[in-house]
């Protein structure tokens, strides 16, 4: 028997009692990070398969979404940094062993890749706003620019798209300080709930049937696969060190049981995948939105759960005796 | 590379906890906020049990997680050696280091935001002068001094003395050691 006991008062701020730096932005950072890689994914591989016209959503109104997900989810980081004045120096070096570094420079090169993608869908795909844009003689100049090099920004589009899809997952399990994280299927892991998410603001979006039946295709084997990919996650640390096997009792009984099956997998995983294959099939028709906007909070929940665990899974096991109402006595 | 440690004798320490207060009041470090702290870890069954007290604080490890993982270099190593410190001009706090600790030796300094750590009181060593915890220890159980010297005291007794290092197996190389 072993029994650690801090005998001196240690109450730092979302260290102690345990880990809990990230709430609700990073999880919000990586999923909508992950979403802009999938929609980059799937925008730029249309373009280079020369299929815009069997994909009119995708290939007309999805790129300008990457832009707005990728704004959302720079927001939510600087929200997440607690010495926000600092943010430009993330842009005044480049760190090669930590992979934030690596994702800061990334998202700066993903952003002109995005922008140029959507400049030359905005006048088939928002007719107004690419007459605003056309207006100005730039903006006329820029969009002829973007149409003129698509494929290139395309193969771009790609190889960031699959970088930006790694990185979110790599930024997690490149910390072997924490066991649930330090996992190689993170970054496959992400990159393939990104696309599904992706996939999901298709089915949203598309009025075509063509590309809806493809889309739901494309998703029950993204879904099939994610499934795969926990599984395997999990088989990974259990079968790991004795903390990686602590870690992942977290989902088998522990804490993070009720969170990971009921909200996560059961509602986020395996119902729209239900769901979906129905509307193969053809039936129950009437669920065909449920399903997309249950992967899409089935993409988030991953991330929220698999922050939250890997905060929550330590080498260090003290018993944290001190009460911080205390030091309210002494003031 | 000059590799500076600390040895603590865990036979003589007694957890009085005076190495805390004497780090915080050198520091000036705000209520709450604590950059060392005293572990008692009992270990056997009843009635055969061993108590040991353990002052820990970062490791100024030789390998540090915490360096690799800082985006911005704000985490440095202090004058080519293993001392770990924080430069709060560059640091966003963004929490990646404290992420990447596994001792969970870092801390968010209040109300600033960037990150804090135990600096072995650099500014001290600088000047010769041992950290404010060594110094203040009533018990003497603590040594600081340059591992890369093998005359100095904290050479000599990781040599003649059976110690060990908290959480090795993560290939971290703490340099805060335990005479057992």
């Amino acid at each position: 028997m072993l029994e650690e006991v801090l005998v001196t008062v240690r109450d730092n701020p979302g260290i102690d009692p345990s880990l809990s730096v990230w709430h609700w932005e990073i999880p919000a950072y990586l999923f909508l990070g992950g979403l802009t890689a999938g929609i980059l994914l799937f925008a730029s591989l249309i373009v280079l398969l020369g299929r815009e016209k069997d994909f009119p959503f995708v290939s007309r109104r999805l790129p300008i979404w990457a832009f707005v997900a990728l704004s959302l989810g720079m927001l939510a980081l600087f929200l997440d940094l607690s010495h926000k004045f600092y943010v430009w120096r993330f842009y005044t070096t480049f760190q090669v062993s930590s992979p934030m570094s690596w994702g800061s420079w990334i998202l700066l090169l993903v952003y002109p890749v995005i922008i140029l993608l959507t400049a030359c869908t905005l006048r088939e795909g928002y007719p107004a706003l690419g007459r605003l844009v056309d207006r100005f003689r730039a903006g006329h100049a820029g969009i002829n620019f973007a149409c003129r090099h698509r494929v290139l920004v395309a193969q771009w589009g790609l190889i960031l798209a699959v970088f930006l899809g790694f990185y979110t997952g790599i930024l997690l399990s490149a910390f072997s300080a924490r066991p649930f994280w330090n996992t190689g299927f993170l970054a496959p892991l992400f990159l393939v709930s990104g696309m599904s998410a992706a996939a999901a603001l298709v089915l949203l979006g598309t009025r075509s049937e063509h590309e809806r039946h493809m889309f739901t295709r494309i998703d029950i084997v993204l879904i099939a696969i994610k499934l795969s990919l926990i599984a395997l996650l999990l088989v990974n640390l259990a079968t790991g060190s004795r903390v990686q096997i602590e870690a992942s009792q977290m989902v088998f009984g522990g804490e993070f049981a009720i969170p990971f099956w009921v909200f996560l997998v059961i509602p986020g995983l395996m119902i729209p995948l239900i769901l979906e294959y129905w509307e193969l099939k053809g039936t129950r028709r009437a669920w065909m939105l449920v399903s997309p906007v249950l992967v899409l909070y089935g993409s988030y929940m991953l991330r929220q759960l698999t922050v939250d665990m890997g905060q929550a899974s330590s080498y260090i096991s003290y018993v944290n005796a001190f009460d911080p109402a205390l030091l309210e006595l002494l003031r | 590379m000059k590799v500076y440690a600390m040895v603590i004798d865990t036979n003589l320490c007694i957890g009085c906890g005076d190495c805390v207060v004497a780090c915080k009041t050198e520091n000036k470090l705000p209520a709450g906020l604590n950059r060392d702290w005293v572990v008692e870890a009992t270990r056997g069954r009843y009635p055969d049990l061993t108590t040991e007290f353990r002052s820990e604080r970062c490791n100024h490890c030789t390998h540090a997680t915490c360096v690799h993982a800082c985006p911005t270099g704000a985490t440095y190593t202090w004058q080519n050696s293993n001392i770990v410190l924080v430069e709060p001009s560059k640091c966003t706090g963004c929490k990646a280091c404290i992420a990447a600790c596994p001792y969970d030796a870092r801390l968010i300094m209040t109300p600033d935001g960037y990150i804090d750590k135990c600096t072995f009181c650099h500014h001290r060593v600088e000047k010769g002068q041992d950290p404010a915890c060594v110094s203040a220890c009533p018990t003497h159980c603590m040594h600081f001094g340059l591992l890369s010297d093998a005359q100095s005291t904290v050479s000599r007794l990781l040599a003649t003395r059976p110690h060990k290092a908290l959480l090795e197996e993560t290939g971290n190389e703490p340099q805060v050691y335990y005479l057992t």
